[in-house]
């Protein structure tokens, strides 16, 4: 009897995490509707645009799913090293790093563009690995706290990256800030014509199987998740922690170089940014959106997509602006991650619950 | 003489013709109490308390005395139920509405500012003051001193806590709370860090404040210390109240059985020991801590195979330091240690369980387990290498049939193997701990306050399991604070104090709690040749 209980209980608790999920982006677009009243006259139209907007033509559907891909290697990226309780922020730099590589191979590189597109993923994973391993060795060796390195690295990648770029990759004849020309045939192939979704998705796939294997199947996952959640725990039981922090760390940047590296071959002929991208900062979002599954995190980049996308047409069809969606996007991320919302209701409901059982339970002995 | 005591929810205490000053001072009625996990820790829970009695509450770990405890000092809110103090219904919604109804609370875990005085500790929060805003140090040590005074306590008002002994800091816990006029005084496990002889000083003071019109709430383990200083007992059992009846009317055996809801062993049935080589070898073993004090100060032991080897001592004399060295933990700064006659030259946990030893670590929420994995998650954690489906992939099936087996054989009360640790009780934490630790490949066992803390029930299965893989032939160094423990399980023992080790006992048949209270406290030392006969 008590046996079952505690099941019951545990399934509401699961369909209650559902539940708030729904009701925390509700509660997020409601409050952006008050917001976007103030500065449109129609804003049951805008917010209208903003829900239908991705479903207008394949074309604008096709744009959220190309969004998702980075999205999706960042968020796993993140979600390795924050299993391992190594909460930071290198992926961004792994991730423009990554890309930079994957560029230079695609424009030097000889040999079959085929072999070119494989080398040049594997090296940007391998350059990505690279950046990220940093603040783990700086953490191993002298306890430096990993994500104060890792926001300051960032900034060291960018400029270090720019500065190779200027030296060997960048087109002088090029009217903007760009690279010299990929090597034609170099690049992930179109997957639907008349949109720009690139066969990038299938290896954003494969990783996102991978990622949840290694995690849930493998040793290395187990040992990872154990260090990641009680350290001391994990060194007493004998497992060499300073390893495992190293290759989460070389994991995460190594998902992360890749997905810096399909996004160039994708969907750029051209290196062209003079800026960090920004996906390793949406890599935190996507994690705590996902609770820190990697099996969510597809779900979640799609969501976050979905939603810029749609703001993107919100704001070419109404007067709103599109950092509305910005204000979405932190509203549902506060209330997702907050643990304490509703926990009254859950409070009440479980005791409810935990008593019918009680109840039940005593009436059968 | 049970039948005596029939407990009944409302009716608890019948008639029984002893003359006592029944006057009830605090009823509880029908407590619900349900965490945010789901878990009733509080149910049907009724008892009286009478004005000027030691009243005992006694009951397994994840019995909810300790959440009941807390309801009453105002930590926990019942989800249903009336409290009545003084004949009024009250709601306490915090500490300081509780203190300033008069109740008092001294927790397990000492609450104390460390690099305060024991009179600033006892003022803090209440400070006297002169002109509305400078402390009053005249005035805050002589009203310490005129409390300390009263109430019997020995010690010295001006001492820090950081230098003061266990038993003094509890004194000055107690202190706290009587200063702030409280009339019912709750004690939490108040002995399970003192020596025999700080117990009994404790008690002492507890029949001093009982007699100037104290009540005391006492929450203990130890059955020996409700039968001597308790005046009546409630019994605990799964969230609820089971009975509640005078002591002189009951005795220990029919106590625990109630409290476990069967008949349970008190002593462990242990066979003759047969000791054969030697498993472990620690020569000198220095060890410095972090602020340069000498935690150990050559030591040096020889641990058999089949033999259980005792560690005794006041807590912080080393023990703990020398099964941090001998786990890998922690590198000893000069000394040997060799496992099977080979010289470790790392020490690292690591290193240390790849030659067979393992370690039930005191603290099991820091160092025991992951509370928020699964319990089959937290079974493997040093042996997964041993569960794999071609060296990398996790043989779920395999480690799911091995942990229904551990989670039997250590009768672990889990709705599954799925669930997070952390839902399990205190003592269901520690048995995940021993189940991993107590297996067929470890020959060494270092068991570090395997039972502290943890109810009758688990605590006997452990040691039960203890003796059961001693027989199998490991080497079992155990350290504990428990002298019951100690006397009952362990084969021979060694006393620390002050980093050095000052008394070896070959055969602990023969040895009492208060011979083992006078080496630990350092009153009495044996001979260097007496200590190394050890070896």
């Amino acid at each position: 009897m008590k046996k079952m209980g505690r099941m019951s209980v545990n399934r509401f608790n699961s369909w209650f995490e559902v539940l708030r999920f729904l009701i925390a982006i509700f509660i997020a677009f409601a409050i952006s509707f008050i917001i976007m009243s103030f500065s449109t006259a129609s804003p049951l139209a805008a917010i209208g645009n903003l829900f239908i907007g991705p479903l207008t033509s394949v074309r604008r559907f096709s744009t959220v799913l190309e969004m998702m891909i980075p999205l999706t290697f960042a968020g796993l990226a993140v979600n390795v090293m924050f299993k391992a309780n190594q909460f930071n922020l290198a992926a961004e730099g792994s991730l423009f790093m990554g890309a930079l590589t994957s560029a230079i191979l695609a424009i030097y590189m000889p040999g079959p563009p085929k072999l070119v597109i494989i080398i040049a993923i594997i090296a940007a994973g391998i350059v990505g690995s690279l950046v990220c391993a940093i603040p783990g060795a700086l953490k191993i060796k002298w306890n430096c706290s990993e994500m104060v390195v890792s926001l300051m690295l960032n900034y060291v990648v960018l400029y270090f990256g720019t500065y190779i770029f200027n030296q060997i990759a960048r087109d002088p004849n090029s009217a903007y800030k760009a690279s010299y020309k990929f090597r034609t045939g170099v690049g992930l192939s179109n997957i639907i014509p008349r949109t720009r979704l690139h066969s990038g998705i299938f290896i954003m796939v494969a990783f996102v199987i991978l990622t949840y294997i290694f995690m849930y199947k493998t040793k290395w996952g187990y040992k990872l998740r154990m260090t990641g959640s009680n350290i001391h725990f994990s060194k007493c039981a004998g497992i060499v922690v300073s390893g495992v922090i190293m290759s989460s760390q070389l994991i995460g940047g190594f998902i992360a170089g890749v997905g810096g590296s399909t996004e160039m071959l994708g969907m750029y002929t051209r290196f062209q940014w003079s800026s960090l991208p920004g996906y390793g900062f949406d890599g935190v979002i996507l994690t705590i959106i996902a609770r820190e599954n990697p099996a969510f995190v597809p779900v979640a980049a799609f969501f976050v997509a979905y939603l810029r996308i749609g703001a993107d047409y919100m704001y070419k069809q109404s007067d709103v602006a599109a950092e509305i969606v910005s204000i979405i996007e932190g509203l549902v991320i506060v209330l997702v991650a907050a643990t304490a919302f509703l926990s009254r209701f859950r409070h009440r409901m479980t005791t409810k619950v935990s008593k019918n059982l009680l109840e039940a339970g005593g009436a059968k002995q | 003489m049970s039948s005596h005591c029939k407990g009944h929810p409302h009716i608890l205490v019948k008639d029984i013709g002893v003359k006592m000053n029944e006057k009830v001072i605090l009823k509880v009625e029908n407590i619900l109490k349900v965490y945010p996990n789901g878990i009733v820790a509080n149910r049907n829970v009724n008892f009286e308390v009478f004005e000027g009695e030691i009243h005992a509450l006694i009951g397994e770990n994840g019995a909810g005395k300790s959440t009941l405890m807390k309801i009453l000092f105002g930590i926990e809110s019942p989800e249903e139920g009336r409290i009545i103090l003084n004949g009024e219904e009250v709601k306490i919604e915090n500490s300081k509405k509780a203190i300033s109804l008069g109740i008092g609370m001294v927790h397990q875990h000492f609450m104390l500012v460390d690099s305060l005085t024991i009179a600033e500790n006892i003022a803090l929060g209440n400070e006297p003051k002169k002109r509305g805003f400078f402390i009053d140090k005249a005035r805050m040590i002589k009203k310490a001193e005129e409390y300390a005074k009263k109430y019997n306590f020995k010690i010295n008002i001006t001492d820090k806590i950081e230098d003061v002994s266990v038993g003094v800091k509890q004194k000055t816990e107690i202190l706290k709370a009587l200063v702030r006029d409280v009339k019912l005084l709750i004690l939490d496990e108040p002995t399970a860090v003192l020596t025999p002889q700080e117990t009994k000083e404790l008690f002492a003071e507890l029949k001093t404040l009982k007699k100037q019109g104290h009540t005391i709430i006492f929450i203990s383990h130890k059955l020996n210390e409700i039968m001597e200083i308790c005046d009546r007992v409630t019994i605990m059992r799964h969230g609820t109240t089971v009975e509640t009846c005078y002591i002189k009317d009951t005795n220990p055996q029919d106590i625990s059985n109630k409290m476990v809801g069967r008949e349970i062993v008190l002593h462990v049935d242990k066979g003759e020991v047969k000791r054969g080589e030697v498993c472990l070898e620690a020569d000198n073993l220095v060890y410095v801590n972090s602020i340069g004090k000498k935690m150990l100060d050559g030591v040096s032991l020889k641990l058999r195979k089949g033999e259980i080897l005792s560690v005794a001592g006041v807590e912080g004399n080393g023990q703990a330091e020398l099964a941090a060295v001998l786990t890998g933990m922690k590198a000893p700064i000069s000394g040997t240690l060799k496992i099977f006659g080979q010289e470790i030259k790392t020490f690292t946990p690591a290193t240390l369980r790849r030659n067979r030893l393992t370690y039930i670590p005191e603290d099991r929420m820091r160092n025991g387990c992951a509370a928020k994995l699964a319990i089959v998650d937290n079974l493997f954690a040093d042996k997964i290498d041993k569960y794999l489906i071609g060296n990398i992939f996790l043989n779920r099936k395999k480690m799911r049939k091995k942990a229904e087996d551990m989670v039997k054989d250590f009768s672990i009360k889990c709705g599954s193997i799925n669930h997070q640790v952390q839902v399990l009780s205190g003592g269901n934490i520690q048995k995940v701990v021993a189940a991993r630790e107590l297996t067929e490949e470890a020959r060494i066992i270092i068991a570090e306050q395997p039972t502290r803390g943890i109810d009758a029930g688990a605590s006997e299965l452990i040691r039960r399991k203890i003796v059961e893989y001693r027989d199998k032939g490991a080497a079992i160094l155990l350290i504990s604070a428990d002298l019951n423990e100690v006397l009952e399980l362990s084969d021979s023992a060694i006393v620390m104090h002050n980093g050095r080790v000052n008394a070896y006992f070959k055969d602990t048949s023969k040895l009492t709690e208060e011979e083992l209270g006078y080496y630990m406290l350092g009153v009495k030392n044996q001979s260097k040749e007496e200590v190394n006969a050890i070896l």
